[in-house]
């Protein structure tokens, strides 16, 4: 079953850096879980059954042909719709959201395997219709539809930062494949005027973020609040960090949610500028990585699906580095692979293997 | 990187992939010259903050609205209380400062030290409560000593504070900390572990209303957590205040006639259900609740035998003796059983299957008709009345006046009281009702069961011509600055469809009760003040035949029989209605009776009357 082929032409560069990003991931997990006085590090041990988990999930992405994504993406996607219909219906509320679905032991969050299913029947469906022109309206009416159900079954749960992620992830491939520029045009249009709609259907705490970010004075006792701990999180941390487990602004739980979107404050105070760099490098090679592997491919399909992926890790990094940064609003999008949460590690290690999947067979003509 | 043959569009997708890694170069760019700008160009500045850590969030308690009676007059208050608090973060070494309040202050090291164990696990930044309700010794001396105990600090609280000590405790209710219970329910989102709620009364009915909005702040604190500056504030939004109906000094009056004895009076306004007097006795102080009640004071209220913790006015269920023969009256002449001209001969008793009922009255009472009945309460013609009608027709009509159900006051734990139908029975005890029980049933003895709320919307219903209002305890409420204001519509619930003439009788004889010398209650007229009502006496003794699970019942003591006056003033217009009950008072008229004509003087004509209220001294166990 196995060419030699497809070992030979491994991209052990990628996986690498998923390693080193994951380790150094778990690291800055395993200081953020001592805050408080409780130390019983609990999250960090879940992390570690994630990415162990993760990882099969990953090999198991590359051992078949990634090109039976192509066949299977409506199944895929359909699916998909039928667990983030389910989620209202059958879901267990969570701090005041309903984003997961118990399936026995595990609790699944829908939300993020529905980013790479829209990715995957996005590049299906552009790798067909991909011209030199770019694309006109008609063109784009399928990928809107496919992008604007999840959108809005998510954007209910509530979680603005999948919805807004998957707009973005959509976006990005649609503008990475050409429109047509009279057609580009229109959709600026359109996007401007949209905008009151989208407005109506937030929630009034998702509205608070975006209106707090435009003017921080807003709201200075709730998100403004965590966002200035966040930037002191990261500026103390000055060239050389405070030293790994001596973040202060941690172990006194002044940091909201330091296990998930926070995390990254967490490591730019422990490791400092030098440490903070080096980890934005790493996620900076990592989005180059996945690129190459686009140019590497020789069909439509994997090149798009190949994008798709990359500008999935990369819209999460930036956002999440953005926000916690004072430079974007709060909204909750997981750094991939620092972040605790299984899902995300889940569907980035799944994005990893596809990846995988399709650099290896880049010799392989169908 | 080689250039391989894709297709057409290979040259075009690399000079695409180009532009992509471009996009995110740029990014990845802005990112680094963030990144450097917080850590190298501000990090000292950050550093600092985050090494002295001084930007702290407070919540503001809000303050509860207060509770006023209908003429503006303050029944309930808050009264500043001040904590002795501690961040152990601050105040480190933490039994060094512990040893140092202990001596200052002179609170024991123990209290302190085992309030501090208990809060071990919570992280060291947030506030531990060492002494509630400080005293100003203490609070001199921890202010005097102030930087010899570093973290250390004074918070002001509000405490509620009864003005009138017992009057009015079962309407006011008090406070307590919120429980597990309630906290699970959706109904509180914003209490936390600690808050204080209405437990019961109408802090309870309308703790939404009057517990207001927390606020919030960003403090500056320095090294030893006092805070220098507050940096932002969102105000917490004060409760709003509340007017009740209750009319203050007729309650206290109430309650002063009612001291020596167990009862409750009810009064109410008929023409829009405005209860203006809701009194039950003996009452308690629900200022022993504000700070933690002793174990002892609180098994004293629970074990007297008198049941102070009682509503009585809503919760105790009795029997509604002659009172009920209104009902009788009215039920007779509106099923056409007897019209105004009927008469029966009452030579002190009647016989009715093989047993004899007896009149109150021995000799007898000679030719009745309902008009003379009423007013001298004669047994024998209701006896009569209500067998003609049947226990199901008497039925209707008491809940028509709303017997049997409870009226929707917003006061927890109201009784329903009891009003008996045949079918009832049947599935209470297996046995068919008895026709003789109809009887007893007619002149308000036996099954039946009603509260001192439900009287006095009776005869409220009855002076003004048949339309029952439910009793409203709210007049208005208004926000704390005074500026908006909401008033409470009167809520009609019933218009009970009575014959101007049976309307007219029936006033008529219950006038005559008061007014003329054989009526049972000629004692208790007033020249001037055209009171009308009834009297009753009921019996105590308790009966095989009934097995309900009722608690009152059960504690009915076998004394002396209870007395029942209900009433209504002016007969013409009337603007109060009232119910008395007085506990084993023996008769109506002597004992109950006189209660409701001082109210009723004492509404209608408050100049020169003769019972002043004496401020405070109601019955009950008391402290301060």
């Amino acid at each position: 079953m196995f060419d030699r082929r497809l070992i030979e032409n491994f991209n052990w560069g990628l996986l690498g850096l998923i390693c080193f990003i994951g380790g150094f991931g778990l690291t800055v997990l395993y200081s953020s879980d001592t805050a408080g006085e409780a130390a019983a590090r609990i999250l960090f041990s879940k992390q570690l059954i994630w990415f162990g988990a993760g990882s099969v999930l990953m090999i198991a992405c590359f051992l078949f042909n990634y090109k039976h994504l192509d066949r299977w993406a409506h199944f895929i996607y359909g699916a998909c719709i039928v667990l983030l219909i389910c989620v209202p219906l059958f879901g267990k509320y969570v701090g005041g959201a309903r984003r997961w679905l118990a399936l026995g032991p595990v609790s699944v969050q829908p939300s993020e395997l529905a980013k790479l299913a829209v990715i995957i029947i996005l590049s299906r469906y552009y790798s067909r219709v991909i011209n030199a022109e770019g694309l006109t309206f008609r063109n784009l009416i399928p990928p809107m539809l496919y992008t604007l159900v999840p959108f809005v079954l998510i954007l209910r749960q509530p979680d603005l930062g999948t919805a807004m992620l998957i707009l973005i992830i959509a976006g990005m491939m649609t503008i990475f494949v050409k429109i047509e520029r009279r057609t580009l045009l229109g959709i600026f249009s359109f996007g401007a005027l949209s905008v009151p709609v989208v407005w109506y259907f937030l929630k009034g705490y998702q509205k608070q973020r975006i209106l707090t970010f435009l003017d921080p004075d807003r709201d200075p006792l709730g998100t403004g609040y965590h966002i200035i701990q966040s930037k002191i999180a990261i500026g103390s941390g000055m060239m050389f960090g405070k030293g790994y487990l001596k973040g202060t602004q941690n172990a006194l739980s002044f940091l909201p949610e330091q296990h998930t979107d926070f995390i990254f404050s967490v490591l730019a105070e422990e490791w400092g500028f030098i440490g903070a760099s080096v980890m934005i490098l790493l996620f900076f090679l990592l989005v180059v990585r996945g690129l190459h592997v686009a140019y590497g491919c020789r069909e439509p399909f994997g090149t798009v699906l190949a994008v798709g992926l990359s500008a999935m890790l990369f819209s999460q990094i930036v956002i999440n580095i953005a926000m916690v940064m004072g430079l974007m609003p709060v909204v909750g999008v997981p750094l991939p692979l620092v972040s605790y949460g299984g899902s995300s590690v889940a569907s980035v290690m799944a994005a990893a293997g596809i990846l995988l999947n399709i650099s290896m067979r880049r010799f392989m003509v169908e | 990187m080689a250039d391989y043959l894709k297709g057409i569009d290979s040259e075009w997708f690399r000079h695409r992939l180009s532009l992509a890694v471009l996009v995110a170069l740029v990014a990845f760019v802005v990112i680094m010259g963030r990144l450097f700008h917080l850590q190298i160009i501000e990090g000292e500045t950050y550093r600092m903050l985050s090494e002295t850590n001084s930007i702290r969030l407070q919540t503001v308690e809000p303050q509860r609205g207060l509770i006023f009676d209908r003429n503006g007059e303050l029944l309930v208050d808050n009264r500043p209380s001040f904590d002795v608090t501690v961040i152990p973060r601050d105040a480190r070494p933490v039994p060094v400062t512990l040893h140092r309040l202990a001596r200052y202050a002179g609170i024991s090291f123990g209290e302190l030290f085992t309030r501090m164990e208990k809060n071990n696990g919570n992280p060291s930044f947030k506030p531990v409560l060492l002494h509630a309700d400080a005293d100003r010794n203490i609070l001199a001396a921890i202010e005097a000593r102030r930087f010899d105990l570093p973290g250390v600090f004074i918070d002001v609280k509000t405490r509620r504070q009864y003005l009138h000590r017992a009057s009015a405790a079962h309407l006011l209710g008090y406070l307590g900390e919120v429980n597990a219970a309630e906290l699970k329910k959706k109904k509180y989102p914003d209490l936390r572990a600690g808050d204080l709620i209405g437990k019961c009364g109408v802090e309870k009915a309308y703790d939404a209303v009057l517990r207001g909005k927390r606020g919030r702040r960003q403090v500056e604190v320095d090294a030893s957590g006092q805070v220098m500056r507050v940096i932002r504030q969102v105000d917490a939004v004060p409760g709003k205040n509340v007017f009740l109906t209750i009319d203050h000094r007729l309650q206290q009056l109430a309650e002063t006639l009612l001291m020596d004895a167990a009862g409750a009076a009810v009064a109410l306004d008929p023409r829009n259900g405005h209860v203006l007097v809701l009194a039950s006795s003996p009452s308690f102080n629900p200022n022993a609740f504000v700070s933690r009640i002793s174990n002892e004071d609180w098994q004293a209220l629970v074990s007297n035998p008198q049941r102070p913790m009682e509503n009585k006015a809503i919760q105790a269920e009795y029997p509604p003796a002659s009172t009920y023969k209104i009902i009788t009256a009215i039920a007779g002449l509106e099923e056409g059983a007897i019209d105004e001209n009927t008469t029966f001969f009452c030579p002190g008793h009647y016989r009715f299957g093989n047993r004899s009922y007896r009149c109150w009255k021995k000799g007898g009472h000679g030719h009745m008709n309902v008009e003379t009945a009423l007013a001298e309460s004669c047994d024998v013609f209701f006896y009569q009345v209500g067998q003609r009608l049947g226990v199901d027709r008497l039925a209707k009509w008491a809940m028509r006046f709303g017997f049997g159900a409870p009226t929707g006051i917003d006061l927890e734990h109201e009784a329903e009281g009891l009003i008996p139908t045949a079918v009832w029975k049947k599935e209470k005890t297996g046995i068919p009702w008895q026709k003789g029980e109809t009887l007893s049933i007619a002149i308000g003895q036996g099954f039946n069961l009603v509260t001192p709320l439900q009287q006095a919307v009776m005869i409220a219903a009855v002076a003004n011509g048949g339309v029952r209002y439910k009793p409203m305890l709210i007049q208005s409420i208004r926000s704390a600055d005074g500026k908006e204001a909401v008033h409470l519509e009167k809520k009609h619930v019933d218009h009970i469809p009575l014959h101007p003439r049976t309307i007219e009788i029936i006033q008529k004889s219950l006038w005559n009760v008061v007014n003329t010398r054989k009526g049972t209650a000629w004692q208790s007229r007033v020249e001037g003040l055209h009171i009308s009502g009834k009297t009753g006496t009921a019996q105590v003794i308790g009966r095989k035949e009934n097995k309900t699970e009722d608690k009152d019942k059960k504690r009915l003591a076998k004394y002396k029989d209870h007395a029942w006056f209900v009433a209504y003033a002016p007969a013409r217009d009337p603007e109060i209605a009232v119910a008395v009950i007085v506990e084993h008072g023996e008769h109506g008229s002597s004992a109950a009776a006189p209660i409701a004509k001082a109210l009723i003087q004492y509404y209608l004509i408050p100049e020169g009357n003769a019972a002043t209220p004496a401020a405070g001294r109601t019955g009950g166990i008391e402290r301060h």
